[in-house]
């Protein structure tokens, strides 16, 4: 009972944290929507990379394609979009409230769903990689994607597009879209929690551990992948696509497919919390995000040396991440137990079988 | 024919030049044990492989329920209801006992929202009576990878178990595993075959144990079929005991 | 894009002018592949560092070029300089990442890689730099065929390197220990022979090769401390198409890829290298997915 209620403390203590802080310290309130995001990109590379074994290092291409999806719907559903984004076009683009906001609407819901595609085609041809094959496959695909789309003229190569401007005051704009990226941080993780303690949670860990043997007991090993990677995709996408309302421009190289930043944090991050469990991947989000923080305050100019030096210290050193090592020294908090006790597991509430 | 589950007809499988399988035809019947027997390199588990579809054959037909399912994948397979165990046994090792046995369930039953189906009570209380019956009960919440290899073959039984395959092929199941838990593990596998009604299909090099179990036996050596028949003509076969004796 | 191709079946001495400028610098990559490979089938790991070493020798021969020293002679001293770094860089990191699984040796040097194209960045700047060895270029039939002398030099530096390692790795007893190791890491151990020290040979040699590569790379082309990852996805394309200890293949895949680039960057711009090198990786792997996909019967529906 006394877990129970220290777990319902937690969940109240973050969403108010989340709430009362950037009203508290509103200048703090772009650094916590990174801070969601980064939440986000840990816990959609988790669902593969920690859940199920398939170590991707190309999930960026589905921050990017929400990001231009929605771009293009916003724009495009009340201007010539090759006109809008052509450097001689010029002209002042205004957007009303309610174009603004119906604009938005359409295009997260589009992002959503495009994402959800893109997932579903390139999964089938990528699963058939194999290990090391598919990280290096899938970020050649999200590299190509990103540099395809820096020559494409109609979202305006590699010159960027500028996203409607928000009909209102800044100070609102930023609140919006802090909420926005909290909610779906939020959303994500329970969405997550309540995926991983049905059969999909037990499937995926089943593939990981071992693919071949799953195969032959008969799981339904594409379409579970699949789905895994779509759900990736879906938060991803929404995440993408309020990111590039929030940054106000979008371009494909530096804010779309950063494979080598954002696109390597999320497999760190989620290293620094440990992969494979609920809760790590959020630790780590928000170890790195301050740790990044504090780098790039302090040591200017070094910060991408101190940012190396601790990839290579999570990864060589610190493997199991934080939640992995908890997991060694305190077995019993996790449930593994060396003596079973005698209650029958149909007599257990469902979902403490875990 | 109708009482035979498993129909192999004239099955020929090659690696690169290496002849594994040549013209091998056998038949396992429906609700009965079968002994697959023969020399090391003899081809058998090349022929439970070609039987559960890891690799394509080269020649031949095998049925499973009169149906063809030479050309089938592996998952395919499992979901019809054959089901077959390693040799090098293999669990999912992370997960604990009880995980093991629920992901284990038969999938030929699932649609495609049944992936996000929480725990009902029944799959839970199947899963706690296997573990029971192979007898791990008390073990139930280790990590799998942590139980010793007898306990993991066992394990492994279990979920098959927990799959309800109508056939159970079985590659060495009392290999590595203590003498005194062999007699435990025959028990088990006779009283899966009569009180679930699980037809098996067992590869053994242990004689004692496959002329207790099995009531028919098949013998290969060179990737042919040798010898067929009941425990005491094998036992008394001089091929046999030629071809395990190296005398060929 | 169609008028380039028009241009190459109309004028077929241009075409090979394109070819033979790729063979040559095809012989440089090959060499710097032939390194992975090395680590990799060896000691199982993924070097993405790979491009780094070779840019690093880069600049170990442009310093010295600007210490008024013939780049000839940066070739050995950057052989020496990335040997020693090699062997560091060994000992602090590869060394624990061997028993872990591929994908963990690829982020562990990611992440060195990230550290030294950094520190590259800091000490040199950012800027484009060149050794120029002023060499009037070669002409022949008529001015339809150019090759600059330095790119031939290099070809043929690049060619008595790779000799050079595989005569030693043949003849010598650190390359049979090396050889016995990658074949059975276990069964040599058991041998007597010392895996530790063969696997940090190994990869010493493999940043030493890189980085007399990269002294080669100077005279070639201009370089600034980004670049590296190009050649690092250049070496895993060769590598992956070839497979792992087919030396031949990985010279053919090499001298296929300095071709590929040449042409293909000519027939649809050379902004575009980046994407080629990167598309190249994508074809490879679906190819190979083919073939698996053709063995295996196992793809669920």
């Amino acid at each position: 009972m006394n877990l129970h209620f220290a777990k319902i403390a937690l969940y109240a203590g973050i969403l108010l944290l989340g709430i009362i802080l950037p009203i508290i310290f509103p200048a703090y309130m772009g650094q916590m929507t990174l801070l969601w995001l980064m939440v986000i990109f840990a816990l959609t590379w988790d669902i593969l990379g920690g859940q199920m074994g398939y170590n991707s290092l190309g999930n960026i291409f589905f921050f990017g394609a929400g990001m231009y999806v929605t771009a293009m719907v916003q724009i495009g559903m009340y201007y010539d979009l090759a006109e809008y984004t052509s450097p001689a076009g010029g002209g002042i683009y205004e957007f009303t409230f309610t174009q603004y906001f119906t604009g938005m609407g359409v295009g997260f819901l589009a992002a959503a769903i495009i994402s959800v595609l893109f997932a579903i085609v390139l999964g089938r041809l990528v699963f058939g990689l194999r290990g090391p094959y598919f990280a290096i496959g899938t970020l050649a695909i999200a590299t190509v994607v990103g540099e395809l789309v820096s020559t494409w003229e109609l979202v305006g190569g590699g010159g960027g597009i500028s996203l409607p401007n928000y009909p209102g005051e800044p100070a609102g704009s930023r609140a919006l879209f802090y909420s926005m990226m909290f909610i779906l941080a939020i959303v994500t993780f329970l969405f997550l929690k309540w995926l991983y303690s049905s059969r999909f949670g037990l499937a995926i860990n089943a593939i990981r551990d071992d693919e071949e043997k799953a195969e032959g007991m008969g799981i339904h090993t594409l379409r579970y992948k699949t789905v895994a990677w779509s759900v990736s995709a879906f938060f991803l996408g929404i995440a993408g696509a309020i990111f590039g309302n929030y940054n106000n421009f979008i371009e494909p190289l530096e804010v779309a497919f950063p494979t080598t930043t954002f696109g390597i944090f999320m497999v760190l991050m989620v290293l620094l919390g440990g992969k494979g469990t609920l809760w790590g991947p959020v630790i780590g989000a928000v170890l790195f995000h301050i740790i990044k923080e504090i780098t790039w305050t302090y040591l200017l100019g070094w910060q991408w040396i101190a940012l190396g030096v601790l990839i290579v210290i999570t990864v060589v050193y610190f493997q199991q991440g934080i939640m992995g090592w908890l997991m060694d020294k305190k077995p019993h908090w996790f449930g593994i137990r060396v003596e079973g006790d005698k209650q029958r597991l149909s007599d257990m509430v469902a979902g403490e079988a875990k | 024919m109708s009482d035979s589950t498993i129909v192999v007809d004239n099955i020929t499988k090659t690696f690169g030049g290496v002849v594994a399988n040549k013209d091998v035809s056998l038949e396992v019947k429906k609700g009965g044990i079968t002994g697959l027997i023969g020399p090391n390199g003899s081809g058998k588990t090349t022929l439970f492989n070609s039987i559960v579809g890891y690799h394509p054959i080269d020649s031949g037909t095998i049925r499973f329920d009169g149906q063809e399912i030479q050309t089938y994948r592996v998952q395919q397979i499992a979901r019809l209801g054959l089901l077959r165990t390693f040799q090098q046994t293999r669990i999912y090792g992370k997960m604990n006992c009880v995980e093991n046995m629920l992901i284990s369930i038969p999938h030929r039953k699932t649609g495609f929202w049944d992936m996000f189906a929480s725990r009902d009570k029944e799959t839970l209380e199947r899963a706690d009576r296997l573990l029971e019956f192979v007898g791990l009960y008390e073990k139930r919440w280790l990590r799998a990878g942590d139980l010793s290899f007898g306990q993991q073959k066992l394990l492994e039984f279990a979920m098959a178990l927990m799959n309800e395959p109508t056939v159970l092929m079985l590659d060495e199941p009392t290999a590595g595993i203590n003498p005194t838990l062999i007699n435990g593990l025959i028990d088990r596998l006779k009283r899966a075959n009569e009180e679930f009604g699980i037809t098996l299909f067992v590869i053994e090099h242990n004689m004692r144990v496959i002329m207790n179990l099995a009531d028919h036996i098949y013998c290969l050596a060179h990737g042919q079929m040798l010898a067929e028949g009941p425990p005491e003509d094998i036992q008394n076969d001089q091929r046999v005991v030629d071809a395990y004796l190296g005398a060929h | 894009m169609l008028d380039n191709i028009q241009i190459l079946i109309e004028a077929p001495l241009f075409t090979v002018d394109m070819i033979v400028n790729g063979l040559l610098i095809g012989a440089v990559f090959a060499l710097i592949a032939y390194g992975l490979a090395l680590v990799w089938g060896v000691m199982n790991v993924k070097n993405l560092a790979q491009g780094d070493f070779v840019i690093l020798g880069a600049y170990v021969a442009w310093t010295l070029f600007n210490w008024g020293i013939h780049p000839f002679f940066g070739i050995p001293v950057a052989f020496g300089v990335l040997w020693i770094l090699g062997w560091c860089i060994y000992k602090l990191v590869i060394y624990r990442v061997i028993e872990h699984d591929l994908f963990t040796s690829l982020l562990a040097t990611f992440g060195v890689a990230i550290v030294l194209q950094q520190s590259m960045n800091l000490i040199f700047g950012s800027d484009e730099q060149t050794v120029s060895l002023g060499m009037e270029s070669i002409s022949l039939f008529d001015n339809a065929v150019t090759i600059q002398p330095t790119r031939l030099v290099a070809f043929f530096c690049a060619i008595a390197l790779a000799i050079a390692v595989i005569m030693f790795m043949k003849r010598s007893r650190m390359g049979q220990a090396i050889r016995a190791t990658s074949q059975n890491a276990r069964a040599a151990r058991v041998m007597g022979i010392d895996t530790e020290k063969v696997y940090a040979f190994t990869y010493s040699l493999n940043a030493a090769i890189c980085g007399a590569a990269g002294a080669l790379v100077a005279v070639i082309w201009e370089f600034q401390p980004f670049i590296g990852l190009i050649f690092s996805i250049r070496s895993f394309v060769i590598v992956t198409a070839a497979g792992l200890g087919n030396l031949p293949g990985v010279i053919a895949a090499g001298l296929g890829m300095g071709v590929l680039e040449q042409t293909g960057a000519f027939i649809i711009g050379t902004q575009f290298q980046q994407a080629i090198v990167v598309g190249m990786l994508v074809i490879v792997l679906l190819i190979k997915l083919l073939i698996a996909s053709r063995k295996r019967q196992v793809i669920d529906i």
